[in-house]
């Protein structure tokens, strides 16, 4: 049997007809989606930038020269299957070698490929020079999520994370009951965009908190590692606004497939706005860790903080994919002493997929989300954490 | 062994510790064959399961981490279980034949290399059933995914992975001894035949690179259970490093699973033109060049880990100029073919085919070099498809040539040559089906190794699995010709085909169990 997502173990014998059966009705009404125009997409993307331009450029000439070689190649073995079938009479020469024509099939691919090698090391080096940036962005790479960093900015850092915003329910379709119509950008729409401005140069630097990821958006032909421990840099002149998507490149664990990437291109002015807003909101956030918060107020950021942060390993009932993804409910550390809890939730657990989130979320966040476990699934454990616990356990 | 003066004319010995005890060249290479052939149809299975979930966007079938346990075993199982050992196979059958040896140099060390294979791939097949499942992190298993990130089977995996280095290792000094020590009299290293010439070269890059393999994985084992940091920054190590050491075993590695392949069509071209191979020489020559920049362009596959400007352009440079080798060998073969006599029974398909759609792999394989292209094709499925044209029309397409080329020499009997065709067309049309529209999905975006994708993606996915599914099926018509073909069938002269030549056509259909116990005379 192949593991499955499913809840109910004793049905896998009915979904599986199920399945085939929507399987074979989706080959009955043919292959062509009509809603999706670009469903039958052969080419890469021009993109929005002058070295998207280029690198695209680039591919069309090599393809064009391989396409010129291939009519060659090709054409002499076809004309040499046509001709010379024994079964028309054909009798074999007796040539088995011609220095003139090797040498010449040697030198020949030689100057094209020096041909190839000049404009490459041009857009090569272009691409390279990251120098003389106007914003510099930190882009980290979770398991499974990106969070964006605003350098070098007055006022209060700007942080926050960019998660999968499609339900999980369009993509879960192991049983019929639950599979929901699927959205327009699916699989490549998030909470919270990565927001540049247009026409300026946008260096990004890039890091991993956990595994190797990388960042892409074709558009923009930009695709670096996010290596842990090591910083990369990368850069954009967007020119035109509007909302660019990509995804993670580098296999990451049991996620990969479902963080993408997302940029919102804004007029520069709308940036500023967008930016000083975002910084408002950053100092409300640090202003609220000294606040002191109901049950009620916990509870139910806390159910948010879980289902986007917790959910994809713990699952929606707490129940966990052990032995890789524990159970909460009913666990010892959620129902046992309240620092054991805290210190594992900001530290994570060394040698297990359990990331450290003290660095990730804010105290507001951390407290709201375990005082939910504690008191979700039938914890109940009934206490509660304020975000000045999580300051202080910060703290020690 | 009362009758000891005639031991040398006794046949195989009987029942199952015929198979246990064997040192025969011909026994040793039937079960190679067999087990590769029995780990292509594992690794099929789960590339069915891969394509199942593709089928459609949305989890329909597997879980995430299930699915990439799938792509891993797959990817493994396909290159060390179904590739390598079925071009070891070959050599073991025919190195021996063609250089007019009794048998290979080494007989006992033969025998304990195939009978480490069973066990190793057991052993990596028994995770698939650990609570932790298999391994999820890709054949290339980057760290720290498949150190500190890793299911507890990775250890297992290590296991696997030195068993099987263990067993090439053994065999390619096998394939070495042979070759320089056993060569009848006047059979100069410039008269071998090429797929000789090939097995000599690999067998030589594989004696380099597996212990750099046997390396990497051991840093892995150290850094999981023994506290080390090779490839963990917090430890003063680095994750870069580890893909630098799997390349440098790595792309070696895909020449290793190519250049027999060379071999094979080099013989089998020549034959049903009816025109000795052009260029032979230059091949010999070819076939080195590329072995010898197969060990400078390893981080060709690293574009985007952020090397220097300067280690790009070197590594840029380097993986252009195999296309020249490389080129030289195409040109080779199409020109044996130009004037000559052609017939196309199935081996000479198949080769044709390889002709075609390895040059296809080849020209995606020269877009791949230019580094600032790749940033936009690296870890796409413009890759998958690029690597698949290469490894499938390729090395897979010219085992099943060499097998249907040779296999009237191991049996005696000809095969069903309409079967045969049948076999070549469904194949060549499931494999096209299946991996050309792969070329358009990394294109448009697709990542490689993911389970779900948007919805722009589903046609061309839904197009490939059907091609799978063809292709998949289609080998067990291969079987099914295999297997009658050893029960029975029109009965094989000693040349078996009009224009082939050498010296493993000198001895009757099917060969004898010892040929070449006195060498033969060389012209």
């Amino acid at each position: 049997m192949l593991p499955m997502l499913s809840t109910n173990p004793l049905t896998p014998v009915i979904s599986c007809i199920h399945r085939l059966r929507r399987v074979l009705s989706a080959v009955a009404l043919g292959l062509v989606s009509p809603s999706l125009l670009a469903a039958w997409e052969l080419n890469m993307p021009e993109g929005i930038t002058a070295l998207s331009r280029e690198t695209h450029s680039l591919h069309m000439l090599i393809f064009w020269i391989c396409v010129a070689i291939g009519v060659v190649v090709y054409g002499v073995l076809i004309y040499s299957l046509i001709a010379y079938r024994k079964s028309k009479g054909a009798i074999p020469a007796t040539f088995h070698h011609n220095t003139t024509a090797e040498i010449i099939w040697t030198v020949i691919p030689l100057i094209i490929l020096i041909g190839m090698a000049i404009p490459s090391t041009r857009v090569l080096t272009q691409i390279y020079d990251a120098s003389e940036s106007e914003l510099d962005i930190m882009v980290t790479g979770y398991q499974w999520r990106w969070q964006y960093r605003y350098l070098n900015e007055d006022g209060a850092e700007v942080t926050y994370f960019s998660n999968l915003a499609t339900p999980a329910e369009q993509y879960e379709n192991f049983s019929d009951s639950i599979a929901a119509e699927k959205g327009e950008n699916y699989l490549l729409e998030v909470d919270e965009p990565l927001v540049i401005p247009a026409n300026k140069k946008v260096r990004f630097l890039l890091t991993s908190a956990d595994v190797i990821h990388s960042w892409w958006v074709p558009d923009f032909a930009v695709k670096k590692d996010a290596i842990p421990g090591f910083v990369n840099e990368s850069w954009v002149i967007a020119e035109q606004t509007g909302i660019y998507r990509g995804q993670c490149t580098e296999l990451c664990g049991r996620l990969h497939g479902f963080m993408p990437v997302v940029v919102e291109v804004k007029e520069p002015a709308e940036f500023d706005a967008w930016l000083a807003e975002k910084q408002a909101a950053a100092q409300r956030i640090a202003d609220a860790a000294s606040q002191t918060f109901t049950m009620d107020q916990l509870m139910e950021q806390g159910q948010t903080v879980y289902n986007t942060y917790c959910m994809a390993c713990h699952q929606a009932n707490g129940q966990g994919l052990p032995p890789a993804f524990p159970a909460l409910a009913g666990s010892a550390i959620a129902m046992g002493p309240i620092e054991g809890h805290i210190g594992i939730v900001l530290n994570g657990k060394a040698g297990t997929a359990m990331a450290a989130f003290g660095a990730q979320l804010s105290a507001v966040d951390l407290a709201s989300v375990i005082t939910f476990e504690r008191n979700a699934w039938g914890n109940n454990v009934g206490d509660m954490v304020q975000p000045v616990d999580i300051v202080t356990a910060q703290g020690e | 062994m009362a009758t000891g003066h005639d031991a040398h004319h006794h046949g195989p010995a009987s029942g199952i510790t015929r198979w246990f005890y064997t040192t025969n060249h011909k026994d040793i290479g039937s079960m190679y064959l067999w087990f590769s052939f029995a780990m292509f149809l594992l690794g099929g299975m789960f590339a069915l399961v891969i394509r199942a979930e593709l089928f459609q966007p949305g989890l329909q079938f597997v879980d995430p981490n299930f699915f990439n346990q799938m792509t891993t075993m797959h990817g493994l199982v396909m290159v060390f279980g179904a590739v390598m050992p079925a071009f070891v196979g070959l050599a073991n059958w025919m190195v021996p034949m063609m250089i007019g040896a009794p048998d290979m140099a080494l007989p006992r060390m033969n025998n304990w290399s195939f009978w480490i294979l069973p066990f190793a791939f057991t052993m990596l097949a028994s995770t698939l059933f650990m609570d932790s499942g298999a391994p999820n992190f890709g054949w290339t298993f980057y760290a720290p995914l498949s150190t500190t990130y890793a299911p507890e089977s990775v250890t297992l995996f290590i296991f696997a992975v030195h068993m099987m280095g263990a067993s090439s290792i053994m065999g390619s000094i096998n394939i070495v001894a042979t070759i320089q020590n056993l060569r009848a009299p006047g059979m100069t290293y410039m008269k071998m035949p090429l797929f000789v010439w090939t097995w000599l070269i690999t067998a030589y890059l594989l004696i380099a690179v597996m212990p750099v393999l046997a390396g990497v994985v051991t840093m892995m084992l150290f850094d999981i259970h023994f506290g080390t940091s090779f490839f963990s920054a917090a430890g003063g190590g680095d994750p870069v490093l580890f893909q630098h050491v799997f390349w440098f075993f790595g792309h070696p590695e895909v020449y290793i699973m190519i250049l027999p392949a060379f071999g094979v069509v080099s013989e089998i071209i020549p034959t049903f033109s009816r025109k000795r191979l052009f260029g032979y020489d230059s091949m010999v020559y070819a076939t080195s060049s590329i072995a010898f920049l197969s060990f400078i362009v390893w981080a060709h596959h690293m574009f985007t880990t952020g090397m220097p400007l300067a280690g790009e352009l070197f590594f840029m440079y380097a993986t252009m100029l195999i296309a020249v080798p490389t080129g030289v060998k195409v040109f080779n073969w199409i020109t044996t073919m130009f004037k000559g006599s052609i017939s196309f029974e199935t081996p000479m398909l198949f080769a044709i085919a390889f002709v075609v759609l390895f040059t296809c792999g080849g020209f995606t394989g020269l877009m791949l070099a230019i580094a600032p292209a790749d940033f936009q094709y690296h870890d796409t499925y413009f890759v998958v498809a690029h690597f698949h044209y290469v490894l499938v029309p390729g090395a897979i397409f010219s085992i099943m040539a060499a097998a249907y080329y040779w296999l009237p020499k191991w049996t005696g009997n000809m095969y069903d040559e309409n079967l045969g065709k049948l076999h070549f067309w469904l194949s060549f049309v499931g494999i096209n089906v299946l991996f050309f529209p792969q070329h358009f999905l990394g294109l448009a975006g697709m990542p490689r190794r993911i389970p779900d994708y948007a919805l722009q993606f589903a046609d061309f996915n839904m197009v490939s699995s059907i091609g799978a599914f063809i292709f998949g099926f289609s080998q067990l018509l291969f079987l099914f010709i295999v297997v009658k073909t050893v029960m029975g069938g029109k009965k094989a002269t000693a040349e078996v085909w009009e224009g082939a030549e050498g010296l493993e056509w000198t001895v009757p259909s099917p060969a004898p169990y010892h040929t070449f116990s006195t060498p033969p005379a060389i012209k």
